[in-house]
């Protein structure tokens, strides 16, 4: 015989998950991942983009555990990515070699190879759509049919076409510097902490991986005056790129022999921003400077609110915190900030206790002790 | 698309990569070395550095113990456990004595540590110097000139503002009198145990990205002035309600029948043993 201590954490614990999986189960209705899979691709877009981690499939099977919490999808995500090995590195992606879905420009109407609207929202009216709570199989069925009649009718190109980027059009007006192609490797963030002052592939990688609300919050208030960057949206292009591999043993290295391992839908911005520059006779000119968001899937908002941000650090010596790369890097991921508030509701009692201590000898004044 | 755990969670990968960061840290005592934080199943905030390091180094042979805030049985800490044991299948245990790994949040346990054992602190904020410089490219640059001149400004301010330094937990230490270091949220009391401590202590702050170490047999100084020397938490003339231990750290609690305030043992694992062994001293006094 001996003494027990009071034994309630594991018990409780268990009793809290079992509470847990109760409430998911309790109104007797399972969602498939297939399902979500069809029906939910802004949310698995968006988890992916937060997780870095391109998996429609895992993305749509945490929604479904994490009923629905987006925090807590990108959560499961992260934490599985951090078991899987990091095996290679693709070859650069070569944005004009996107099949594109939809790409529009908001500062020319008339651009090279023209607008393709593809699917959006902007144009819907939000009003609550009653007739869905009557979805009907066969209807949507016969509706698809219609579509695909429809669609038939028009003459498709036998050719498949890629779309040059607007900016290049600008470039060649001079209107635009013309940098040299940084081809050294980027840092890699998940294998090495950011280090300060970040590169800019390193940044690019914290805003892609950002949580969406928290990089339109800092994007709209560089808009709103606590940042200098206004920029026109050159371009927004949404679709599918294809990502190659090269052969880890081969020295020589030759496009022929790259590995196609599949693709991945993003949203690309190009926004323009027009800055002040100085020219050789160090009088003041007008230029534009390139802010660019790319992230995972369709996403618009958060890739126009990236490209702000991208220019907002560009820029650092503006007196703003959207232009501070520690205040923006270090606070938009969804995994450190909801983590780091919720460790809050763990106890605190022995730092409080001596916090307390503190507090009384202060205020007990025993200052003679000293 | 079904993928199995592999031992202690990580990739073999990730785990060399974790121990090359400890490594280092152990190197340069008291100096955070940066490494490549995993997102881990449990919340950033949660103890992901503790974690990673735990699971980075732990073998089948080792033997754990987790605390909380000095408690074994705190919902955390057992769930911490069950992560390790659910990857790893170690023996677990609650004596500090029995263990080959300590993983622990806030506190440094009351018996002594010994050669061979390896306390792993859970670090929610690993930058000293933060609270008056709150960017890390600065930071990293005072670390490296040390230029402590803010961290000791901070304590004669205390001085100057309260008449005695008014720090709390995470009182800040020198580290082989070269780098100051947060020793994480331990009370003032637990400072002193990691003096020349016989077991090695890895620091881990996974949301912040950092690991540190105090090797064994390390000086480790409290920051403090010479007409204005450290002090520690005081429990003086207080003792545990349960075991009657003194010179202990103490939670503070209400008794509820008589609303008095009473001490107990913050470390729980200590309490119970002291009881354990009065009992048994008791029982074979009864048979003589």
């Amino acid at each position: 015989m001996g003494y027990v201590a009071v034994k309630g954490g594991t018990k409780a614990i268990e009793a809290s998950i079992e509470r847990l999986k109760y409430e998911r189960l309790k109104d007797e209705e399972i969602l498939e991942v297939n399902t979500i899979l069809a029906t939910m691709k802004a949310m698995i877009d968006q988890v992916m983009s937060e997780s870095s981690l391109y998996s429609p499939y895992l993305a749509a099977l945490a929604i479904k555990q994490a009923e629905g919490s987006m925090e807590e999808a990108v959560f499961l995500m992260r934490a599985h990515r951090s078991t899987l090995p990091r095996l290679y590195y693709s070859q650069t992606v070569e944005a004009e070699s996107m099949l594109v879905e939809r790409r529009i420009s908001a500062s020319f109407k008339d651009i090279p190879g023209g607008q393709l609207l593809g699917a959006t929202r902007d144009y819907t009216h939000r009003l609550l759509d009653f007739q869905l709570i009557d979805e009907d199989q066969s209807d949507n069925e016969q509706w698809l049919r219609d579509y695909k009649d429809k669609l038939a009718a028009t003459r498709a190109q036998n050719e498949v076409q890629y779309f040059p980027k607007v900016v290049d059009y600008l470039r060649e007006e001079g209107l635009f510097e013309k940098y040299e192609k940084n081809n050294t490797d980027p840092d890699d963030i998940t294998k090495q902490s950011l280090q300060f002052p970040a590169s800019r592939s390193a940044k690019l990688q914290v805003l892609t991986r950002g949580q969406t609300g928290a990089v339109t919050s800092l994007g709209y208030a560089s808009l709103r005056g606590y940042g200098q960057v206004h920029p026109n949206v050159g371009e927004v292009r949404v679709g599918n790129l294809p990502i190659y591999v090269a052969h880890p043993n081969e020295m020589e290295q030759d496009e022929e022999n790259e590995f196609y391992i599949g693709e991945i839908r993003v949203t690309e911005v190009e926004s323009f921003v027009p800055v002040t520059v100085k020219n050789e006779q160090n009088e003041s000119e007008l230029e534009f400077e390139i802010g660019y968001g790319i992230c995972y899937g369709q996403n618009e908002t958060k890739a126009i609110a990236m490209s702000i941000l991208d220019q907002c650090l560009e820029h650092p010596e503006a007196e703003f915190p959207t232009h501070d790369e520690e205040f923006v890097l270090l606070h938009i991921d969804s995994v450190e900030s909801t983590g780091f508030i919720s460790h809050l509701k763990l106890p605190h009692y022995v730092t409080f206790q001596s916090k307390l201590d503190s507090v009384r000898q202060v205020k007990g004044g025993d200052k003679d002790e000293n | 698309m079904k993928t199995n755990t592999h031992f202690a969670f990580f990739d073999e990968g990730s785990k060399k990569e974790i121990r090359r960061a400890i490594l280092k840290a152990v190197a340069i005592p008291g100096y955070q070395v940066p490494f490549a934080s995993r997102e881990m199943p449990i919340a950033r905030g949660w103890g992901t550095g503790g974690l990673q390091i735990t699971l980075s180094i732990i073998g089948k042979q080792d033997v754990l113990k987790v605390i909380d805030q000095g408690a074994d049985e705190s919902v955390n800490a057992v769930s911490i456990k069950k992560l390790v044991q659910a990857t790893t299948g170690v023996e677990l245990t609650e004596r500090t004595g029995e263990s080959s790994i300590i993983q622990s949040r806030h506190r440094i346990p009351e018996i002594a540590l010994t050669e061979g054992q390896i306390l792993v602190l859970q670090v929610p904020m690993p930058e000293p110097l933060r609270q008056y410089e709150a960017k890390e490219y600065k930071t990293k640059i005072l670390h490296s000139e040390e230029d402590y001149s803010g961290a000791w400004l901070m304590l004669f301010e205390q001085i100057m503002k309260y008449g005695k330094t008014a720090t709390g937990a995470d009182h800040p230490v020198y580290v082989n009198n070269r780098y100051v270091m947060a020793p994480s949220p331990i009370p003032r009391f637990d400072n002193p145990k990691m003096h020349q401590s016989e077991a090695l202590i890895l620091l881990g702050a996974g949301r912040e990205k950092k690991i540190y170490a105090v090797p064994p047999y390390t000086d480790v100084a409290s920051l403090a002035f010479d007409d204005y020397p450290f002090t520690v938490e005081s429990f003086k003339g207080k003792h545990c309600h349960l075991c009657g231990a003194t010179n202990v750290f103490m939670d503070e609690l209400i008794d509820h029948l008589n609303g008095e305030t009473i001490y107990q043992c913050n470390d729980t694992s200590y309490c119970l043993e002291r009881l354990n062994m009065d009992e048994e001293v008791e029982a074979e006094g009864e048979y003589v």
